[in-house]
């Protein structure tokens, strides 16, 4: 009994070891995003708040918990109320099985991969059930394209991730990471290159993240979804979302540029110079260089039309991902090496 | 093995707790002043001149029978493209089979015009 609650209550803590730190990962993201954006614009961004503006997302945070959450006399409550929690446990729960490091994971699961794409495919209820419960136009009309296309791109990425099962031979990610082993060479990023890309595109497309966020388009229907949302009901949103962006950027880290695997593995002298880096600092760079490119496309990039993100999802992603499913089968059939051995 | 999912039950419990108590929090904390026009449906400040549930474009329909069916299919694949060196040519054979089946379902959609959004 007494190690039963022992057991539980280490779990408890190894969650909110990976929970807390990602409620901070997701405030710290956006004061990233701002400064990044401010400084591709020519500007300097926020910079008031604290040394160099690193103050401004909990005072961003702070503001919101002291807001009126409004719920439209229109609207169904319980749904409405509900709709946010969903968004942001399917997001926050798919971090179960993501490994840190070597032996680093909350969750070994042999079903990893599996699980993270079911988790992120429930996500689309929690959208679907904020625009509808809160019956209003906007709302209905930024669900319903927001659905569509995270359903679309959802395909295209799972064609890709069954490359990379293909690859690696099995769905738990920790064993994903072992297979990369031997340098920047050996991650599947170079033998998948197809897949990698359409990975990452869908990855954007899936989060509703600029050039895909016309499920937001402030310029016609305001902000999507959550436009009846207000303080804290509206930033579980935000919290959702961002967390589902850095969701992405880690599994892109793990499936296809080796996890906690040092770049310089193999490599003669910068090999063991860098040997005392620990796998975690790698993997947070990785994801880092992840989340910088969501930013950096986000300042590059004008908005799709409607048309075009449905072309780009079926007419092109899918029939690549089809075609290099097919070429990694025929790679693996004759043991291509060093890759399909 | 079924133990191996039990943090993955109690992290979904506790992400919903880590969203329930801020949100009861900003309940507590802000302020509650509900009026008619505060609470109507936002349409950019005019009232709103019709009700939100209204048909909707059937092509998201079509998009969701779609998303199904090529959902399947991928969950079809997955457990295929673990064993797929045990399986040797054989298996591939098989499975190229089924994807040439379906490569000619998508195809007919495209041209039937089940993609088109213009």
């Amino acid at each position: 009994m007494i190690d039963l609650l022992i057991a539980l209550v280490w779990i408890v803590l190894k969650i909110l070891l990976i929970a807390l730190p990602l409620l901070g990962a997701v405030a710290y993201m956006t004061l990233a995003e701002r400064k990044i954006l401010a400084y591709a614009h020519v500007r300097i961004g926020p910079n008031r708040v604290g040394f160099a503006g690193l103050l401004q997302p909990l005072a961003d945070g702070l503001k919101l918990f002291f807001k009126e959450i409004i719920i439209p006399s229109k609207a169904n409550p319980v749904v409405f109320v509900l709709a946010p929690i969903v968004s942001f446990a399917t997001a926050a729960a798919a971090w179960a099985v993501i490994p840190f490091d070597e032996g680093w994971v909350l969750a070994n699961v042999n079903a990893g991969l599996l699980y993270v794409l079911a988790l992120t495919s429930l996500g689309v209820y929690g959208i679907l059930m904020a625009g509808w419960s809160s019956n209003s136009k906007y709302a209905l009309f930024g669900a319903m394209r927001s659905a569509a296309q995270v359903v679309s791109y959802e395909i295209a990425m799972g064609f890709a991730l069954v490359g990379v099962l293909m690859a690696a031979d099995s769905t738990n990610l920790q064993d994903i990471v072992l297979r990369q082993q031997g340098g920047l060479w050996h991650w599947y990023w170079l033998p998948l290159l197809p897949l990698f890309v359409v990975y990452w595109i869908s990855g954007v497309a899936e989060t509703n993240r600029a050039p895909f966020d016309m499920a937001e388009g402030e310029a016609e229907i305001v902000a999507g979804f959550h436009v009846e949302y207000s303080g804290m009901s509206f930033a579980i949103f935000f919290l959702a979302e961002y967390a589902n962006m850095i969701l992405i950027s880690a599994l892109a880290s793990v499936l296809f540029l080796g996890g906690w695997l040092s770049p310089f593995e193999g490599i003669p002298v910068l090999g063991s110079l860098f040997s005392f880096v620990p796998g975690i600092i790698w993997f947070f760079a990785k994801m880092a260089f992840f989340l910088f490119l969501y930013v950096w496309l986000r300042a590059t990039l004008p908005r799709y039309r409607y048309d075009q993100i449905m072309y780009l999802g079926w007419k092109v992603l899918i029939p690549v991902t089809i075609v290099w499913i097919v070429v990694t089968g025929l790679l693996i059939e004759w043991r291509v090496a060093p890759w399909f051995i | 093995m079924l133990t191996n999912y039990l943090p993955i039950l109690i992290f979904l419990g506790l992400a919903a707790v880590l969203a329930i108590v801020p949100m009861l929090a900003g309940s507590i904390l802000g302020p509650r002043k509900p009026d008619k026009v505060k609470n109507a449906p936002y349409e950019c400040g005019f009232p709103a001149f019709e009700d939100a549930r209204m048909p909707f474009d059937i092509r998201y329909y079509l998009v969701a029978i779609l998303f199904i069916l090529f959902d399947l299919e991928t969950g079809f694949l997955f457990p295929w493209a673990v064993v797929l060196r045990q399986i040797g040519w054989f298996g591939f054979i098989g499975m190229m089979i089924f994807l040439g089946l379906l490569v000619i379902g998508f195809i007919f959609e495209w041209k039937k015009g089940a993609l088109e959004w213009e």
